[in-house]
């Protein structure tokens, strides 16, 4: 449990806080009529990605400041969705993980279908501390594994993070990678891999 | 876990501890990143001269288009009335969108040119929507239009509109739409935009949460020559942009939802200077 609260903690530090401002809101039916209008010409499958889950309902309506009973039902409900590894193991191969998290493709309209998938790690996270391009919405992952002296229990937690951020921290900026499905198991693990492979650039 | 009080100094504690170890690789990386941030400016720089840019192209194309009869009706768009009056361009770019009796709508400039287009020219415009956004050997008739409207606002302000109650509620759906988390990575406009001086990659992002110079900075500066893509660039193409890497649906051409989030973004950007069709990465 320590260990968990070890790593919202850090995520917690760059969380974003907006803030709301003195307007009049929005009537949600408006808004939603909005919506429909504006991708009317799309396939019901894409329209269904416009409709908001619970968690993304709380988040949206509260600015991602949801209070601490919202806070507690998102994590709980989130937690839940968490699977483990099927044979125990949370790291695969880095180098493979290095293509995950430096692959910026899948989940876009304009994706040829069948193209490579990935979670653009790289795109908000520094990692491997030599690569210069690297964004600055997340924290800095690099020496992730190193830092944290490849301990087990922090490799199952960061798992569950990786898995669900949400289920370690509601409203988190980062996206539900293996809740939503959009990383296979495999996949996860190769990321799990390039944070926690003591050959891997990021704990060189 | 929860968020409880009692739980809040260990994390208080522990937040610290993180700090103290990321300090030391934090100097290193910093040296590595001003040198990179350097770089990019140089280059910001180097592209932004206005007599290379070739949107001026797109301007010069698009006072062809304007005065260019066309449709059914053979006629100019001469007197598509922007807002200032009919065949009124300077400045009109300024106060767009805005409501339009005539339509009983507020429509954002491409809305309203696709009326007029319409209503005046009865031109078919299926060929224009589908040349929406030029590509390699395809001019668009609608960016072109766009950059000349534009460029006739240039050294104006930004000038929100809000005295009619239907602008005032759109700009409420605009910030709606701005902070709705949604799709297969819970993004919204706010996850890359809500905070100042962070960065996609090197990308710089715009906040805009709150009204002032990045919004200025940013909504001042569309229509923009885009080098990566060899071709002028309108909001329209900006927000497709925007829903495409924010794993959203392809948002229709012209709908009132774009027209919404630009409502939103132009409130933030108010008194922003336009300096247009600029020219960027």
């Amino acid at each position: 449990m320590n260990k968990t609260i070890f790593i919202a903690a850090a995520f917690a530090l760059s969380a974003t806080t907006a803030m709301a401002q003195n307007a009049p809101a929005a009537d949600p039916a408006k808004v939603d009529a909005i919506i429909k209008d504006m991708f009317a010409k799309v396939s019901p499958e894409w329209q269904a990605r416009t409709n908001l889950d619970e968690t993304q309902r709380v988040c949206t309506d509260s600015r991602n400041q949801p209070n601490a009973q919202q806070a507690e039902a998102i994590q709980k409900r989130e937690l839940a969705t968490v699977v483990q590894p099927a044979d125990g193991k949370f790291l695969g191969d880095w180098k493979k993980g290095f293509q995950v998290a430096n692959t910026g493709t899948g989940g876009q309209f304009s994706d040829r279908p069948g193209g490579p998938i990935g979670a653009n790690c790289f795109a908000c996270h520094q990692m491997d501390p030599k690569e210069l391009s690297y964004g600055t919405l997340g924290p800095s992952l690099a020496g992730y594994g190193k830092d944290r002296n490849y301990d087990p229990q922090v490799i199952k937690d960061t798992w569950t993070k990786v898995y669900n951020a949400q289920a370690v921290f509601a409203c988190s900026n980062m996206p539900r990678f293996g809740s939503m499905k959009f990383l296979t198991e495999a996949q996860l693990k190769d990321v799990m891999a390039y944070l926690f492979d003591k050959e891997s650039p990021v704990n060189k | 876990m929860t968020r409880t009080n009692g739980k809040i100094s260990r994390l208080a504690t522990l937040a610290v501890a993180v700090g103290l170890s990321a300090a030391a690789g934090y100097v290193a990386a910093q040296a590595q990143t001003t040198d990179a941030e350097k770089e990019i400016e140089r280059y910001r720089e180097m592209i932004s001269d206005p007599m290379s840019n070739p949107g001026f192209l797109a301007v010069d194309r698009g006072e062809r288009l304007w005065s260019e009869k066309r449709g059914k009706n053979n006629v100019s768009l001469e007197t598509c009335d922007l807002g200032e009056g009919p065949g009124k361009l300077e400045g009109a770019y300024a106060k767009l969108p805005r409501y339009f009796k005539d339509a009983d709508k507020v429509m954002e400039i491409e809305q309203r040119l696709l009326w007029c287009m319409e209503k005046i020219q009865a031109l078919d415009t299926a060929d224009v929507i589908k040349r929406r956004f030029a590509s390699p050997g395809v001019d668009s008739d609608m960016e072109d239009l766009v950059a000349f409207i534009a460029n006739k606002s240039s050294g104006r302000r930004i000038e929100p509109q809000s005295s009619h109650p239907k602008e005032a509620e759109l700009t409420a759906i605009g910030e709606a739409l701005f902070y709705r988390r949604a799709g297969v990575m819970d993004f919204s406009c706010a996850t890359c935009h809500a905070e100042p001086g962070k960065r996609i990659r090197l990308q710089g992002l715009p906040d805009f949460s709150k009204p002032g110079k990045q919004a200025q900075e940013t909504m001042g500066s569309w229509p923009t020559y885009r080098v990566s893509q060899s071709a002028l660039r309108t909001m329209q193409h900006r927000m497709w942009d925007c829903m495409r890497q924010q794993r959203w649906p392809n948002p229709d051409y012209a709908s009132d939802g774009i027209t919404a989030l630009v409502m939103f973004l132009n409130k933030q950007a108010a008194g922003g200077e336009i300096t247009v069709p600029s020219i960027k990465r």
